[in-house]
């Protein structure tokens, strides 16, 4: 009997958005009297960072510092329509929604900010600080505020952009399958490497290497606890999550509570080194991929084949239990015997 | 700040073009010093005056007749204000992707006339207090006649199997098809060309999506008449249109709001809790609250489908894959829900990322009496992966072949044509393996090192 260390390998990709689009998602976004710009969505931020990354958007498309950005979501009296948070689809679609919405806007505030000046609208630019300036000649500036203050009090105009981002629905044909199911791909590559129990059946995950190609990290610190939390949820399917334990044969002896729905807790974790590829999409926000889903999904066989190569086992059914480590041991045992 | 992982810029660097000021910025997340000073509200830290509570009856069976359902004990608890059964509910069947044309309306909110799974609502009991609300839901008596059950997916297919479903099929039935079809060259003529045949079969258990914050909401009624819904809802129009149809009241009699969320992964994309809710607030004019215990949200709310995937694979000696049949069974549980959206994205996902030139592929979304199923964060394509990833280094075993050599050989590429006819871009798995070879220091020999997602190698 022994402790036996193994190392496997999976590689994925995941769709963008809801299978076959025909999932909308709107925004609006206006300035307030005084420069601050409002985003309005009814789009909900599962505690995956929505919110600030739609602001980013927001901010980088109307060349305004993120501070003058305040997003106001999840309201259906006040925001405009949203699909949901789903399908990797709330960076991707929001963030388009937002973008568009923010075109129209900044276009708005050049021409009032053009009046101001006494210029055209075409030769002015934003700063990023909240200065809008004339091209080549920097010192001739006029500060968001006062563009904002001359649209509501002087010229009379609302400074506001519409946005939609709607990927067409397509039909899949009965026959053969075809279909336009995504609107890009995102990719992962995962190491696993394992330490197996051969007496107990135990598996614990020493070391998960993963590379996530995301299109692009609008927000590298949000994306790095998506990948690290997604990771940590495809350790705890591999190895510990049932609701049936006797699935298919019994719904017997399933858990009510977190003492007998098992997850692995701090001392059950890996050491996890990830890195980001970017490929930026053509259709994404800034190029960004939906990544939130996928994040989860390569570790799981990973493990299963770090086991393989640690005792031999092939584990063809998960959760992958010591009973089912140890019954594969079995078999193994059996075979060389036979 | 926190942890910061690493951009690696050597790969794709002609496409990476932008400037920008505040995107690719680690700008701290704008919820984080509310969840971490306590500031942060949910939908349960709203508390007005006059909240009642829903408890639900739920089925004792798998699969059964009711022949009765009493609820005078639940009226005699004190504190206890209303039952609703079906008959409250004014469209009592639904299904909630009906917003996006997916038919038929196939579970009812309350059970009618039988049950199809252990756990199903029967009655709803609204009362002052939440004990009064659980003892009085307790108290309601059914009884039952026992039909036969169906609890594994490819028994529920078979000849002779007891239909559970009244649409008549134990699967959902795609234009004419009893399953979604994936038909790409001729894979028949790949396996009579391969020089070996490579087969395996993977399955998987429910699982749950277990959030920190169990589904619920709150409804509260308004002076103009309507019912402010605060939910914990991941899509708050789909809360909103779907419940509206439930209660056939106009759209524009309820407002969702939302937004804070403590755990969704996919849990709380259906729409169960706010229906009853609204109706407990209609029928006794007060707030009322529908929040699942602990134990509802591990046993009753929608799980992770299990899955049951065969995968035949035609394999040339030197690691190309010029066939691959996928036979896949999602055990929807006793209703549709998510799940016939779900099957059909699993389809779509074969045969994984490489290039194939024969593909078929079946994907059955099978019926039985267990708990429903519905959407979790990879939704179609996680236990497909586990299936996909576990046989490509089953085949890499078989052929002595490194694993990561043998998927870079497969592997999709820009301007390949996928098992459904879309022609592949913006493709990246050929760098993700080179870069996670890299920081195992997995050796690759240099025509593998050399590869790119962009384009092929002659020959």
């Amino acid at each position: 009997m022994a402790i036996r260390q193994g190392r496997g390998y999976a590689a994925v990709n995941y769709p963008t958005g809801m299978n076959l689009g025909g999932d909308p998602s709107q925004a609006l976004v206006h300035a307030t009297t005084m420069g601050g710009f409002v985003v309005t969505l009814s789009s909900v931020d599962l505690g995956q960072g929505l919110r600030t990354v739609v602001a980013q958007c927001a901010a980088e498309t109307l060349g305004v510092p993120l501070e003058n950005v305040i997003v106001d979501t999840a309201d259906t009296d006040t925001g405009p329509h949203c699909m949901g948070t789903f399908a990797s689809r709330g960076t991707h679609r929001v963030g388009n929604a937002v973008i568009m919405a923010a075109r129209e806007a900044r276009e708005v505030l050049l021409r009032v900010a053009a009046d101001e000046l006494e210029v055209d609208a075409e030769d002015l630019e934003t700063d990023g600080t909240g200065f809008v300036r004339l091209k080549g000649a920097p010192e001739k500036k006029i500060h968001v505020s006062e563009v904002a203050l001359a649209a509501h009090f002087r010229q009379g105009r609302t400074i506001s952009g519409r946005g939609i981002f709607l990927k067409e629905p397509s039909t899949p044909v009965p026959e053969t399958g075809e279909m336009d199911p995504d609107s890009c791909q995102a990719h992962a590559c995962t190491v696993a490497e394992v330490e197996v129990d051969d007496e107990t059946g135990v598996i614990e995950v020493l070391r998960l290497y993963n590379t996530y190609e995301v299109g692009r990290a609008l927000n590298p610190a949000i994306a790095t606890q998506q990948v690290e939390g997604g990771a940590w949820m495809g350790l705890s399917h591999a190895l510990f999550e049932s609701t049936e334990p006797y699935y298919p044969h019994s719904r017997e002896h399933g858990p009510l509570d977190f003492a007998a729905y098992l997850m692995p807790g701090p001392a059950d974790l890996p050491e996890q080194t990830s890195v980001f590829l970017e490929r930026p999409a053509g259709n994404g926000p800034f190029g960004a991929k939906g990544i939130g889903e996928m994040t989860a999904n390569a570790p799981i066989p990973a493990i299963a084949n770090a086991v393989f190569d640690a005792v031999g086992v092939r584990l063809t059914s998960m959760p992958f239990t010591p009973e089912k480590v140890l019954r594969g041991l079995d078999e193994l045992r059996a075979g060389r015997a036979g | 700040m926190g942890r910061l992982t690493p951009i690696d810029t050597t790969y794709f660097k002609d496409e990476r073009a932008g400037d920008f000021t505040v995107i690719g910025s680690a700008v701290q997340r704008s919820d984080a010093r509310g969840h971490v000073t306590g500031r942060t509200l949910f939908f349960e830290d709203l508390t007005p005056p006059g909240l009642t509570h829903v408890k639900i009856h739920r089925s004792t069976r798998h699969h059964a007749r009711i022949d009765r359902v009493d609820v005078s004990g639940a009226l005699e608890v004190p504190g206890v204000l209303r039952v609703i059964t079906h008959e409250d509910v004014p469209n009592n069947w639904y299904v909630v992707l009906r917003l996006i044309g997916v038919g038929p309306d196939d579970e009812p909110v309350l059970a009618e006339d039988r049950v199809l799974y252990r756990g199903e609502p029967i009655v709803a009991v609204v009362a002052e207090t939440e004990e009064a609300a659980r003892e009085g839901a307790a108290r309601v008596v059914v009884d039952y006649t026992d039909l036969p059950a169906v609890l594994d997916v490819e028994a529920a297919l078979a000849d002779g199997a007891p239909i559970i479903k009244q649409a008549g099929t134990n699967h959902f039935v795609y234009e004419g098809h009893p399953c979604r079809r994936i038909r790409f060259g001729d894979v028949e003529r790949g396996f009579a060309e391969a020089d070996r045949i490579i087969e395996g079969r993977y399955s998987s258990s429910p699982i749950e999506h277990a959030p920190v914050e169990p589904t619920g909401c709150i409804v509260v009624p308004q002076g103009d008449g309507r019912l402010r819904i605060h939910s914990n809802t991941q899509a708050a129009f789909f809360t909103l249109d779907n419940t509206a149809l439930i209660l056939g009241v106009p759209p524009t009699s309820l407002r969702v709001v939302g937004g804070t969320v403590g755990g969704g992964f996919g849990g709380k994309v259906d729409v169960i809790v706010e229906p009853l809710a609204c109706l407990a607030a209609m029928l006794t004019g007060r707030p009322a609250k529908y929040v699942y215990s602990r134990a509802e949200e591990m046993q009753v709310s929608s799980t992770r489908a299990a899955e049951h995937i065969h995968i035949k694979d035609g394999v040339m000696d030197d690691g190309r894959i010029v066939a691959r049949q996928v036979t896949l069974y999602v055990d929807a549980g006793a209703y549709s829900r998510h799940s016939p959206y779900g099957t059909t994205k699993a389809a779509a996902h074969m045969p994984g990322p490489y290039t194939i030139p024969n593909v078929h592929v079946d994907c059955y979304c099978v019926y039985t009496n267990r708990t429903p199923s519905s959407a979790m964060r990879g939704f179609g394509v996680t236990i497909g992966d586990f299936a996909l990833e576990s046989h490509m280094d089953h085949v890499a075993r078989e052929l002595g072949m490194d694993p990561l050599r043998l998927r870079l050989k497969n592997a999709y590429r820009d301007g390949d044509m996928k098992a459904h006819r879309k022609i592949a871009s913006g493709t990246a798995l050929v760098e993700v393996i080179q870069s996670a070879a890299d920081l195992v220091g997995h050796d690759l020999p240099p025509e593998y090192r050399a590869m790119s997602s962009a384009e092929r190698p002659e020959g």
